[in-house]
């Protein structure tokens, strides 16, 4: 930035020096010395001229003549030579004779005199080039004093021309001189006035108690009508230099708005060359006049700060002007204009005032969210519902649902009865978790394309279009998924809400449970997953119950039981005659409960004694259990139940069958079965790896045993690595454990779960409004008015009162406070849905 | 039950000639049909006792001019059937699909005869128990401890036939014609026998007394044939579209007031009809003065010593005389059968029409008393629809309610739900419920939490006028705080002299939405159950007492509160902060998560995955969650950067970004908009 002042400081320079038209000349003396006879006689008229005399000898004039001297060569730029008249020492004429002329500087125009300056009046280069400048522009600079003097010369330049006030605290200082410098170059085309009385600098509305610097403002008296207004004016920011007040007048002389068809890339105006930015208002046909109230608005709070272009958009082919409304060009080269979309003038204003806000604004609004009420709601409306979420995201995708079977109220009971089982889910179309559970529905649809055995119909019922079925079904949650047997009896789903677990479940219910086993080769067959063969594809573990006749009790509650699980085991009985020997085969006397893992290999019997339905179903779940079991997402709650600490082997893949063998051991030797002893396949269950980072700082080297006592403490010890996983090692190191001489890896946390987020605290929003506060207008609209510069334009304050400025404000022909003509304005007001009028 | 029928053997037996019934319903209209249709559903002895021979024989005579108010919307879009309640004016409640309106009139504005109709079919179809052509003539009490409210209502019918009954409910309506007495009043024709054959009005020029729906329905009528009609009355015209009041005057029947602002010589004035006075001349034209003149003159004159205003004040309003003055001034209950034991007295001020009930809807003299339908308008006139059949008909499924709870110990219906479904819930019922709807501010939701906010119970459709007897009135329990779940308009919105059409006048944003003005639900959460005295210093226009945390959901354009971030995640951060939970929902997967790292639970992984419930999630949804940045996916991660474990929780800068909508030009849109 700062070569670039540099670079234009020195354009500048030249232009003045250009303009003075006076070359200088190398180092040559410029101060002339000349007899009285001869100054005289070189006098020109028009040319001015400064000359003081002296005797050759009189060294008291010293400094005073030395300070003339200095000044001969800023005088020379606006026409005016120094002279030094030497005087004869017998010269007794009126300007050398008397002793107190000797004192003083006499500035000539031609030959007449103008003004005698006494030498304290020009005590240096400064106050010679003022106090010179001053006398000879008499007319161009109007010198004032009171605050009426002020307002005539005001009233009588209204309409006609413009007006430069300067304030400086006292003639002859370095600002007094840039005035008048100024006031020689422009003093035709603008009526400067000076005054130094602080008073009159109050009265223009200036606040600024600091009376110590000089001020300039540029008075807009040309485009005044109004007689009763002062002006409008525009403080200089910048201290009171030559080129300041030279860029100053520039800046006020180039028109308010530039109208640009062209890419702004192309565009340069004076505020450019001037090392100021360039704001670009986009505007189209429809909005033209809008626009342009707005860009005018806008202008005259950046006067002097940047200049503001109004660019047709319909004349410029590019996409990027249709997505925003605002554009700005920086004079720094190289660097890109940036396009933003900005919604209110005070945007734009700060915008050029905080150009390090630029950044800012640009990421906002790629983030498209307001910064102001982001800090005010804490990120509180932003979705922290991973369901509600993915759910949403995924809305615009039409789920495959033709596999399944719409059912309303008129169809439901028909529908019911056509199909030997019927699949219903009931869901309402708005809830997340319903609409998870119905993706996964159509999945389940997918998978049994094509191999739907006969008899089933899979079908959905949208509650919150029938209510009155989900009413009648129980359907109090959603989503519920029933299979109902033709229209007789019905089965909640009361499983995982998994693709897997449905299907299952589905091809499970087709077989009545428990399964009455009618011949010895059946349960057999049973036994070995063979029969019933809808289910022989499935692996599964089956349950055969068997009783003697006399055992109707046991067996009503195995009916029970079986109900109960009806979907999620299968379960066979038998009771013939010959039940016998089958319970001798496999050495159980009946009531008993034969139990087949993997396909019959393995056979292990169970004596039934008296027990209930519900107690059988504890049993039945509890025997169901694998004694070394791989954990998984879908399988940890069973095992959670037990409420026991867990032994965990963590492992990248497959465990090595010593590993598996090892554990095994040790798990069938625990004879009170105090803690479960599982393992985890990262592979399989990616999320175990999140369980470790929890754990562990860094990532353990795999595979890993832990010991996590989830139910009582939370204390997690990993076994140590060097150690090879046997059942001796893990069994000294668990008495290790009991004995307390371990140390914990980490401890769970035991934080509640609390709101994620404060919420509206309405009653307190409440309380707090005044009860006059009109409730319509937004807060925002508000903080922008109260944020008003007071030295806005009057006139416009009824627009500021208007609660709905929208479209009064174009209608009366404000000067537009806001950017609502351009285009992506409503768009922005759409992405905030911050009101709107429709209802 | 066995002392109800020991008693009613007793009576036959001792041959007091009383037929005995548990419940007594005066009147077969919409409210006593409403009110005989849930007891007959309950079981319970009651019988209807009804003047006419047929039901609704207000509806038979009235309107006049036959045609209904009450709109008859057969199209919503929507197949809910409790949401399309909401727009169906006209229908009763029950279980009968038959007996919706929309099977009986094709009209929007259906003819009162189809409501004639209607009501028949209801009474035989549901097989209520309704004994016609008895007009119960006198009613008293008898005292006995023994009864359900310390006495018996004994009921007397023109015949001399006695009747007693353990609870009366009274569903007579308001059939009384408001009559005002002046001098000259006889020269008032009433609404009830007006012409209603417009050539009877050819060429005449009409006063109208009144200034209600009758007023205007009869000025309609004649609107076409008159010289000019005047209305006047004592208030201003209250137009219903902007007091949001079903009441006042409905655009269907507000012509004149088109005809009076584009001076087409009909017009409307302001006047107590108390110091009216109307004078006939010879001619038989009605002249409009006032009672004072009238007091002051010469009881001997005639006709033309009384002064006419406009002997004073030439430019007199209504100078001009009239052929006709017509007295449309509404109706009022009839007191008349009462017995003054009863204490049935009449409201105080605009409600003087009305008997004095309480909140519950039973009568402030007797208990055991109650007034169902337009009669009971008392506890909400002018503000809700508790006067009309698309409010009278849940006010008394309410009524219905407190009475099971206190005479048969059925308390007030109620569901429970793990706390995992409390949003839910909530956004089921603002969706879909339509006495929530319909009798806004008036009948509420409530859910009482259980212990240690596991679990809730919900209970429908309660009037918050007593909400501090709640317990004594539904059978429930609320130790452990309630949440009431309420619909209202903006506190400043409606009135009659507002303007409801001013710009911004929607809300569109969550966090504003205390400001919403159109009717949207309102959800008051209390620690514990607000007292009697609490409900009585509750501020005006606050239908209950200052809670401990409320929430507003903000208006909607559709009324549907479904959306997931302006409607629903709101209502979820309100419920969390009052109930201090996180009741967020979780894929299996993050529960998983949980159970290995935490010792405590989320409740929806507590509820749902611990009980082998949870929520798998198809693998796309899955990785929508990971890509918001609201879960993380393990396959993927490196383990060389240690994260904290939880970071998927926190981190939204994902959500950000797929926030951003693209934004396109509409500028055309700006000035449509904007008119």
């Amino acid at each position: 930035m700062s070569a670039q002042k540099d670079r234009w400081v020195f354009s500048f320079s030249f232009l003045l020096f250009c303009a003075s038209s006076i070359p200088t000349r190398g180092s040559a003396r410029l101060l002339q010395e000349l007899s009285p006879q001869e100054y005289f006689s070189s006098l020109q008229a028009g040319r001015a001229s400064l000359a003081y005399f002296s005797h050759d000898v009189s060294p008291g004039a010293q400094p005073f003549s030395e300070q003339i001297e200095n000044s001969a060569e800023a005088l020379r730029d606006y026409g005016i030579s120094v002279v030094k008249v030497n005087c004869p020492k017998e010269d007794v004429s009126r300007y050398c004779g008397k002793e107190n002329a000797l004192r003083k500087a006499y500035l000539f125009r031609g030959n007449t005199l103008i003004r005698e300056f006494p030498t304290d009046a020009l005590f240096d280069v400064n106050s010679i080039v003022a106090n010179v400048l001053f006398a000879l522009l008499f007319n161009e600079v109007k010198y004032v004093e009171t605050l009426a003097d002020l307002r005539n010369v005001e009233n009588a330049l209204k309409g006609r021309s413009n007006m430069v006030f300067a304030y400086v605290p006292a003639t002859g200082t370095a600002e007094h001189r840039a005035v008048m410098e100024a006031a020689f170059v422009y003093g035709t085309v603008h009526q400067f006035v000076l005054t130094t009385e602080a008073m009159l600098l109050k009265d223009t509305g200036n606040d600024e108690s600091d009376v110590s610097s000089a001020r300039l403002l540029f008075c807009h008296c040309q485009r005044a009508t109004d007689m009763a207004q002062p002006c409008r004016r525009t403080a200089m920011g910048q201290t009171l230099t030559t080129l300041n007040i030279h860029r100053h007048l520039k800046l006020m002389g180039a028109p308010l708005v530039t109208e640009v068809a062209e890419d702004p890339e192309k565009v340069s105006t004076v505020h450019l060359q001037l090392g100021l930015p360039l704001v670009f208002i986009l505007s189209q046909k429809e909005t033209y006049e809008a626009d342009r109230r707005t860009a005018e608005f806008v202008a005259w709070q950046l006067l002097g700060k940047a200049g503001v272009a109004l660019l047709s958009r319909d004349l410029v082919d590019s996409n990027i002007l249709l997505r925003s409304n605002v554009a700005l060009k920086t004079p720094d080269e190289g660097v890109p204009i940036k396009y933003l979309i900005l919604e209110d003038t005070d945007e734009v204003i700060t915008l050029v005032e905080d150009k390090n806000k630029v950044e800012q604004i640009q990421e906002d609004e790629e983030e498209n969210e307001e910064d102001e009420d982001e800090k005010e709601n804490n990120n509180q409306d932003i979705q922290d519902d991973q369901v509600v979420e993915a759910v949403s995201r995924d809305k615009k995708r039409e789920l495959p649902l033709e596999q399944i079977l719409v059912l309303t109220e008129e169809t439901f009971h028909s529908a019911l009865l056509e199909t030997a089982r019927t699949v219903v889910l009931f869901y309402a179309s708005w809830e997340a978790v319903s609409l998870a559970v119905l993706w996964s529905y159509t999945e389940v649809a997918d998978h049994l394309k094509g191999k739907v055995p006969q008899g089933i119909l899979l079908s959905r019922v949208n509650c919150w279009d029938w209510p009155g079925v989900c009413t009648k079904e129980n359907v109090t949650q959603f989503p519920t998924i029933k299979i109902y047997e033709k229209g007789e009896r019905s089965v909640m789903y009361n499983g995982m809400w998994g693709t897997e677990e449905l299907i299952s479940f589905i091809m499970l219910s087709r077989v009545s449970c428990p399964l009455t086993l009618a011949t010895i080769d059946e349960a057999e067959g049973y036994l070995r997953g063979e029969f019933p063969s809808e289910l022989s594809s499935y692996h599964h573990t089956s349950l055969l119950g068997v009783f003697s006749t006399a055992t109707s009790e046991a067996r009503e509650a195995f009916e029970e039981a079986g109900n109960i699980l009806s979907g999620h085991v299968t379960m066979g009985m038998y009771f013939e005659d010959d039940a016998l020997a089958l319970s001798r085969k496999y050495a159980v006397s009946p009531p008993a409960l034969l139990l087949a893992r993997s396909g019959g290999r393995s056979v292990e019997g169970i004596a039934l004694s008296k027990q209930s339905a519900q107690d059988m179903v504890r049993m039945i779940r509890y025997e169901l259990l694998d004694v070394f079991p791989e954990i998984t997402v879908q399988n940890l709650p069973r095992y959670l139940q037990l409420r026991k600490p867990f032994l965990i082997l963590f492992s990248d893949g497959d465990i090595s069958q010593m590993e598996s063998k090892e554990m095994l051991k040790l798990a069938k030797g625990e004879p009170q079965q105090a803690f479960v002893a599982c393992w985890l396949n990262l592979k399989k269950t990616p999320v175990g790896r999140g369980v470790l980072k929890a754990y562990f700082a860094t990532m353990p080297s795999l595979p890993v045993l832990i010991w996590v006592n989830l139910h009582a403490g939370g204390q997690v010890f990993k076994f140590p690595s060097e150690q090879s996983i046997t059942e001796m090692n893990i069994l000294s190191w668990l008495e290790k454990l009991k004995a307390g001489v371990e140390i914990p890896s980490s401890t769970l946390s035991e934080e509640d779960w609390k709101p994620p987020l404060p919420a509206y605290d309405f009653l307190q929003m409440m309380e707090t409004a005044v009860p006059e506060l009109p409730l319509h207008t937004s807060h925002r609209r508000r903080d922008t008015s109260e944020r008003r510069p007071p030295e806005n334009p009057g006139g416009d304050t009824a627009v500021r009162e208007e609660p709905s400025q929208e479209t009064e404000a174009e209608q009366v022909g404000s000067s537009g406070r806001d950017l609502r003509g351009t285009a992506p304005r409503l768009a922005a007001r759409e992405k905030q849905g911050k009101r709107h009028s429709e209802l | 039950l066995g002392l109800a029928l020991y008693l009613g053997s007793l009576h036959v037996v001792s041959g007091a000639a009383f037929l005995y019934h548990d419940y007594c319903i005066i009147g077969a209209g919409p409210s006593g049909l409403q009110a005989a249709y849930f007891l007959h559903q309950a079981g319970r002895d009651y019988v209807v006792f009804e003047r006419s021979h047929a039901p609704g024989s207000f509806f038979a005579l009235y309107p006049r001019h036959r045609k209904l108010i009450s709109i008859n919307k057969r199209y919503t879009g929507k197949s809910n059937s409790e949401f399309n309640l909401r727009h169906d004016w006209n229908s009763l409640l029950s279980h009968d699909r038959r007996l919706l309106f929309r099977r009986y009139s094709c009209d929007f504005f259906p003819d009162a005869d189809a409501m004639v109709h209607y009501l028949e079919d209801f009474a035989s179809l549901l097989k209520l128990r309704v004994q016609y052509n008895t007009a119960i003539v006198h009613v008293t009490l008898e005292r006995d401890r023994q009864a359900w409210n310390g006495h018996y209502f004994l009921l007397t019918d023109q015949d001399r036939q006695n009747y007693k009954c353990s609870s009366l409910l009274v569903a007579t309506g308001m059939w009384v014609p408001n009559v005002v007495n002046f001098p000259g009043s006889e020269y008032v024709e009433g609404y009830e026998t007006v012409s209603i054959n417009p050539e009877d009005f050819a060429g005449q020029t009409v006063l109208i007394l009144g200034r209600g729906n009758s007023a205007f329905e009869t000025a309609e009528n004649i609107l076409g044939v008159t010289n000019f009609i005047h209305m006047v009355s004592r208030s201003r015209v209250r137009l219903s579209w902007a007091t949001h009041y079903v009441g006042d005057l409905r655009a269907i029947n507000n012509g004149l007031l088109d005809t009076y602002q584009l001076k087409s010589l009909d017009g409307l004035l302001e006047g107590d009809l108390e110091d009216l006075a109307i004078v006939k001349d010879k001619k038989g034209k009605l002249h409009i003065t006032l009672r004072f003149y009238l007091e002051n003159r010469n009881t001997s004159a005639g006709i033309d010593s009384i002064t006419l205003p406009q002997d004073e004040l030439d430019n007199f309003a209504t100078r001009a005389p009239y052929d006709r003055v017509i007295r449309c001034l509404g109706w009022k209950f009839d007191f008349s059968i009462y017995n003054r034991s009863l204490r049935m007295m009449p409201g105080k001020g605009n409600k003087k029409k009305y008997p004095q009930i309480k909140p519950s809807y039973e009568s402030r003299g007797t208990r055991g008393l109650f007034v169902l339908g337009t009669a009971s308008h008392s506890v909400d006139f002018r503000k809700s629809a508790g006067g009309f059949i698309h409010g009278f008909r849940y006010t008394t499924r309410a009524v219905h309610r407190l009475l099971e709870n206190r005479h048969h110990g059925v308390p007030w219906p109620s569901t429970v739900y793990p706390i995992t479904q409390l949003t839910n819930s909530i956004i089921k019922r603002v969706n879909e419920a339509s006495g929530l709807y319909q009798m806004f501010s008036v009948l509420a939701d409530i859910i009482l939490l259980r212990e240690n906010a596991t679990a809730f119970e919900y209970l429908e459709e309660y009037p918050v006028g007593v909400l501090a007897e709640l317990e004594m009135q539904t059978g429930r329990k609320a130790p452990n705080g309630l949440f009431v779940v309420i619909m209202e308009y903006g506190r400043n919105f409606s009135g009659a002299d507002k303007d409801v059409f001013y710009y911004n006048r929607a809300v569109g944003e969550a966090q504003h939405a205390w400001q919403s003005n159109f009717l949207h639900p309102v959800i008051y959460y209390y620690k514990r159950l607000p007292t009697e005295h609490e409900m009585k210093l509750r501020p005006p226009d606050w239908p209950l007492p200052r809670p401990d945390a409320i929430h507003h959901i903000v208006e909607d354009f559709l009324t549907d509160w479904t959306a997931p971030n302006a409607h629903i995640l709101p209502l979820r951060r309100f419920l969390e902060n009052c109930l201090s939970t996180d009741l967020r929902n979780f894929f299996a997967e993050s529960c998983f998560l949980f159970a290995f790292t935490r010792q405590k639970l989320p409740p929806f992984c507590q509820q749902g995955y611990m009980r082998m419930q949870g929520l798998v999630g198809s693998d796309g949804l899955r990785r929508h969650a990971v890509e918001a940045g609201l879960l993380e996916d393990y396959t993927l991660t490196d383990f060389l950067g240690n994260r904290p474990p939880d970071t998927h929780e926190g981190s939204q800068d994902h959500l950000l970004r797929d926030h951003a909508m693209p934004v396109r030009p509409l500028q055309h849109l700006v000035t449509a908009k904007d008119e």
